[in-house]
């Protein structure tokens, strides 16, 4: 029947064909306007362009630790100790929180790389101390082992492995 | 509180606005003619005091802001340069900081206040969690601010916090990452740090708008819990007896205040926050302000990083849930003989969070910490609802003024 405004769900009015369409509209254009403005809070395009650090690990001796920094982030270079490889790769899964093998952790077995950040809070834990003498995170109290790996503590996880290459013996390509 | 305003405009200009805009009998009806219960203790002026002390902070705030520099090269120094150069910078920044703290102290009592009287009690359960809104907006303002100053405080205590959001499942590390803007605390972060901590104190204004408004429709709770019977004999007009009164109580206040600021400016602070700001190296012992311990005790004594997130935010949410979670009709703890000492209790476990919050979080201090982590919640979640159900209150007044009358009557 024309000029008829009555409406069923089988048999919806030009009226309500009308009201979804332009709120259909009205919420694609409020969703359009608030993108941009919630995507600018991310990281900008100078903060995304993936900068890789190379690090000459030449000179650091056996037994010691060096921090480089790699996108704002501290990045935790460890020479192992032949006593500290074989420490971390006899340590059953079954006692970690977060169970990793630490030959799935390094590419030389000398070489620990990993993200110094720890995975509670974001500290910055402190070489050499905690119970397991790889890390300690002084914040809240987490205890890494010299894989890196979470042994006690609040954090959830290990310390990260980020991607690294070795692009000769002694250097060290992150990123 | 309702009805025809018993302003009455004189001058022809009164007349004027008053037919177009009716600002001057809003006032009159808020501020002077209000009806106030006329038993009301000092307790209740901390609503002035907190008014105040908001005014305190964006007025402060705002000519801080004219010296101040939000990018990570600058900032730590333009800090230092509003303390030695910026004339009378030392002062402004101090009272800044200081007033942070007077500010949380003071919603403190008053959050304290309105537990011990039932203040979020029907009909002021909305009144009630806009107060709990207003303190998580000002938690955020007083973390945003002190990360400005860009020491190592600062800088380690945005890392921590807005690490928070990185437990949540999936989603985490992208917030976290939306939030700072980069992969790490940097100079996106610090400069929308320093947008949102000049844009939420405003954000609070209009809050506290929204609080006293509904405030005024269900007018004042007092420390009997006996609702206004009869305006005549319950309640004097705000002007002059609330107005002298919470001018006096201002005044006393900012004695304490001015104390903080002139002579032991820095007594609250930490001295490592006049460290500049070093992304390679966390402080040893890193504590937050100390409004914020007791969360942060309750934080650090859940041995699970989701689970610790979740139990600090409910700490603060289950606050907004007291209506409900009260299940006792009597207002007053003043007739509430079992409940006053579960609330002395109560008060005494939070002052224990705090005190655990400051210290390392290792050996019997975590375990205490757990214990009163356990406690807090246990107050809100068990206690409150049986004691409702379980204990006798002492008999009620049958009006304010009669309670008034009995208390002079027992005292002869």
């Amino acid at each position: 029947m024309k000029g008829d405004h009555s409406s069923t769900p089988q048999n919806p009015s030009r009226r309500d064909i009308l009201t979804l369409a332009t709120s259909a509209g009205a919420v694609t254009a409020v969703g359009g306007v608030a993108w941009p403005l919630i995507a600018q809070m991310n990281p900008d395009a100078s903060a995304r362009a993936l900068a890789s650090t190379e690090v000459d690990v030449s000179t650091v001796p056996e037994g010691q630790i060096i921090t480089v920094k790699w996108r704002g982030k501290p990045v935790f270079i460890r020479h192992r100790t032949e006593k500290e490889i074989q420490d971390a790769q006899a340590v059953s899964l079954k006692e970690l929180p977060d169970p990793e093998p630490d030959d799935k952790r390094v590419q030389k077995p000398q070489w620990l790389v990993v993200i110094g950040i720890c995975t509670h809070l974001g500290c910055i834990p402190t070489g050499k101390e905690g119970e397991y003498d790889g890390w300690f995170c002084p914040c809240h109290g987490s205890s890494y082992d010299v894989s890196g790996r979470i042994r006690q503590g609040p954090a959830p996880n290990n310390l990260e492995v980020p991607n690294y290459a070795f692009v000769s013996d002694t250097k060290i390509k992150i990123g | 509180m309702s009805g025809h305003s018993q302003y009455k405009p004189k001058s022809n200009f009164a007349k004027w606005l008053e037919r177009r805009l009716p600002i001057i009998s809003f006032m009159y009806d808020s501020f002077v003619a209000y009806p106030t219960p006329k038993n009301l203790n000092y307790l209740w002026t901390f609503g002035a005091i907190l008014s105040f002390m908001l005014v305190a902070q964006i007025i402060t705030g705002v000519v801080l802001a004219m010296h101040y520099t939000p990018e990570v090269t600058l900032a730590f120094n333009s800090v230092e340069n509003i303390m030695r150069d910026v004339n009378w910078g030392w002062a402004l920044r101090y009272a800044h900081a200081n007033g942070a703290s007077m500010f949380f102290l003071a919603v403190y009592i008053h959050i304290f206040r309105g537990m011990y009287y039932g203040s979020y009690k029907e009909p002021r359960e909305l009144l009630w969690i806009l107060g709990v809104v207003i303190f998580m907006v000002m938690m955020a303002t007083g973390f945003l601010g002190y990360v400005l100053p860009w020491g190592q405080m600062s800088f380690w205590a945005a890392t921590v916090i807005t690490n928070l959001f990185s437990a949540l499942p999936w989603v985490g590390p992208s917030i976290t990452t939306w939030l700072l803007g980069g992969y790490s605390v940097d100079n996106a972060t610090l400069n929308r740090f320093f947008a949102l901590h000049y844009l939420l104190p405003f954000i609070i204004v209009a809050i506290v708008a929204l609080h006293v408004w509904a405030l005024h429709v269900t007018g004042q709770n007092n420390p009997t819990g006996v609702e206004v019977k009869d305006v005549k004999r319950d309640t004097v007009p705000f002007t002059p007896y609330a107005t002298m009164k919470d001018g006096f109580a201002i005044g006393v206040f900012v004695l304490l205040y001015a104390w903080m600021t002139f002579f032991v400016p820095n007594y609250l602070g930490h001295p490592d926050n006049y460290i500049e700001a070093n992304p390679l190296v966390t402080p040893p012992h890193i504590v937050p302000e100390w409004y914020f311990l007791p969360f942060y005790a309750i934080l650090r004594a859940i041995p699970n990083k989701l689970l610790g997130v979740i139990a600090l935010f409910l700490s603060i949410l289950i606050v907004a849930a007291l209506p409900w979670l009260d299940t006792s009709k009597v207002k007053s703890g003043t007739y509430r003989p079992l409940f006053r000492k579960f609330y002395w209790a109560f008060v005494a476990v939070s002052i224990g969070l705090g005190y655990l919050g400051s210290q390392p979080a290792e050996g019997a201090y975590l375990w205490i910490a757990r214990l009163l982590t356990f406690y807090y919640f246990f107050h809100f979640l068990v206690i409150l609802p049986l004691l409702g159900r379980r204990e006798k209150p002492d008999p009620l007044p049958n009006s304010i003024s009669e309670a008034i009358d009995n208390r002079g009557a027992s005292h002869a």
